[in-house]
């Protein structure tokens, strides 16, 4: 099983998300998606889940173009970076739900609540999801991500609103999921989680893709070994790069 | 499908503004048919109100709801779903609560208070115009970027349609005044949905007497079995058509 994007391009209106980006995933990496705010690692995830369609280029998942399609799906477990919900709806409906809706789109299909436990949804089962604080709707969305046991995992800023515990339990989930050899697909701006959580860093800059390594190789080439300074120093270079081109 | 469905159902049910809806229509059917003795001058008044308040309604709720559950249909399209499934099941679960709001709130009434075909003319015309604002709701929201633009684009629809369109037929009538415009004004009423519920309804209540050449045209036209056939074809279209563009636009739109 492998994700392959080629030559993916995309903008919405006359501004350009997604220049030219082709990049290959296997299974059993951990890949850290990186870059300023509005470099298009979002969108670049949304199009891998069919929310975003490229203007050209393909996406591949396992060796199958994506476009109409959606059964795929039934693979991957999203985590959103703002979870909104029905506000009207209970957790448990909501779960309820999920599960009727993936039962019958795949076959033996497991169930994982173990983050349910870790974050002691139960408790708060009954309560509208309206309700909840923007950490639990949070934790929702992470028990959601995890729920149908995928083997590719898109977690877009996983623990920016959750607080300290809840955040290094997310954290163990996370790679305990790395070790049974699962994809998994990381943004964030928290560097000191990415490289306890990831294997190689994609690097995006004003829609382009700047970099595509080993986490390893590119310490080594650096010289350094926290990812903070590495990326902190290509940032400063591409600036440079961008201001000489000015 | 069906359970997406029900789960849409469920969370508009819960919404207060659809229960105030439902008691608001209540109270107006009942009154309008309690305080008037002729219960023909109370579908009347009914259908006056019918015109313009479940249209409003529907598209303003619709459009709202269709932008507050933005995010559920991003979750859902991150699920082994296609865009038909989402789509349909947010549009047929609005579809049901609010028909089910009308006819709790009118149909019920005036089935109790006055079961003939009337009635039944009356329930079913608003139950496919409170259809025909739910899709051109989600016309509307899917060609916009933005809950307000959305907003916009479908009062303006409402407007063109409640108001607008009767001021230009009139006007149209006023200067061509001089020719023979019974046969134009039927294709007229055609072109609007809520023309032809409203006269489908008046040709029920015998006053198109009121209506000169026109009413006997009209009566000739809608009282004859093809006539409503076609009236009742003319407002399904009226529902489909927005339906199925929305629906060609949001399986390319970008989530």
């Amino acid at each position: 099983m492998m994700i392959k994007f080629e030559n993916i391009n995309k903008s919405f209106g006359k501004l350009e998300v997604l220049q030219n980006i082709s990049l290959n995933f296997e299974m059993g990496q951990s890949i850290a998606i990186l870059g300023p705010n509005g470099s298009g690692k979002t969108t670049l995830i949304k199009s891998l889940l069919g929310m975003v369609i490229p203007d050209s280029g393909q996406i591949l998942f396992d060796g199958k173009n994506i476009k109409n399609e959606f059964a795929y799906r039934s693979e991957i477990g999203y985590m959103p970076q703002i979870g909104n919900y029905p506000p009207n709806l209970k957790i448990a409906q909501l779960i309820d739900m999920m599960k009727d809706i993936r039962k019958g789109k795949k076959e033996g299909i497991i169930i994982d609540e173990e983050i349910i436990a870790l974050f002691k949804l139960e408790e708060m089962y009954q309560k509208p999801l309206g309700t909840l604080s923007g950490g639990t709707k949070q934790k929702v969305s992470a028990a959601l991500a995890f729920l149908f046991d995928p083997k590719v995992l898109i977690l877009d800023e996983p623990t920016a609103g959750l607080d300290p515990l809840a955040s290094e339990l997310l954290k163990s989930k996370i790679l305990e999921e790395k070790r049974k050899g699962k994809l998994i697909i990381i943004t964030s701006h928290i560097m000191a989680d990415l490289e306890e959580l990831s294997t190689h860093v994609v690097y995006m800059q004003d829609s382009r893709l700047r970099l595509f390594k080993e986490m390893e190789a590119l310490k080594e080439e650096f010289g350094e070994d926290r990812l903070s300074k590495i990326i902190a120093q290509i940032m400063q270079n591409s600036k440079k790069k961008t201001e000489l081109v000015k | 499908m069906q359970k997406t469905i029900k789960y849409v159902v469920y969370d508009i049910i819960r919404n207060r503004f659809v229960m105030g809806y439902t008691l608001l229509l209540l109270l107006l059917s009942v009154s309008f048919f309690w305080f008037e003795a002729d219960p023909n001058k109370g579908l009347l008044s009914l259908l006056n109100i019918i015109l313009m308040v479940i249209p409003l309604v529907s598209v303003i709720f619709s459009t709202i709801h269709f932008y507050n559950s933005y995010e559920f249909i991003e979750l859902l399209s991150a699920q082994p779903m296609s865009r038909r499934t989402i789509y349909f099941s947010q549009f047929l679960g609005l579809c049901f609560s609010l028909g089910m709001a009308f006819l709790i709130g009118v149909g019920l009434p005036t089935l109790i208070f006055d079961g003939s075909m009337r009635g039944l003319t009356l329930v079913s015309g608003g139950l496919l115009i409170t259809l025909t604002f739910v899709a051109i709701a989600f016309l509307a929201s899917v060609i916009t970027k933005d809950k307000a633009k959305a907003i916009g684009v479908a009062l303006a629809v409402w407007f063109y349609l409640c108001i607008l369109y009767d001021g230009m037929v009139l006007m149209v009538l006023v200067n061509m005044a001089d020719y023979p415009m019974e046969k134009a004004s039927l294709v007229f009423s055609a072109l609007n949905p809520m023309d032809l519920a409203r006269i489908l309804v008046l040709m029920q209540l015998d006053v198109s007497a009121l209506m000169g050449i026109t009413g006997a045209v009209f009566q000739n036209f809608f009282s004859s079995t093809w006539g409503v056939f076609i009236s009742f074809v003319l407002l399904l279209l009226w529902v489909i058509t927005p339906v199925f563009f929305g629906y060609r636009i949001f399986s390319k739109k970008d989530l």
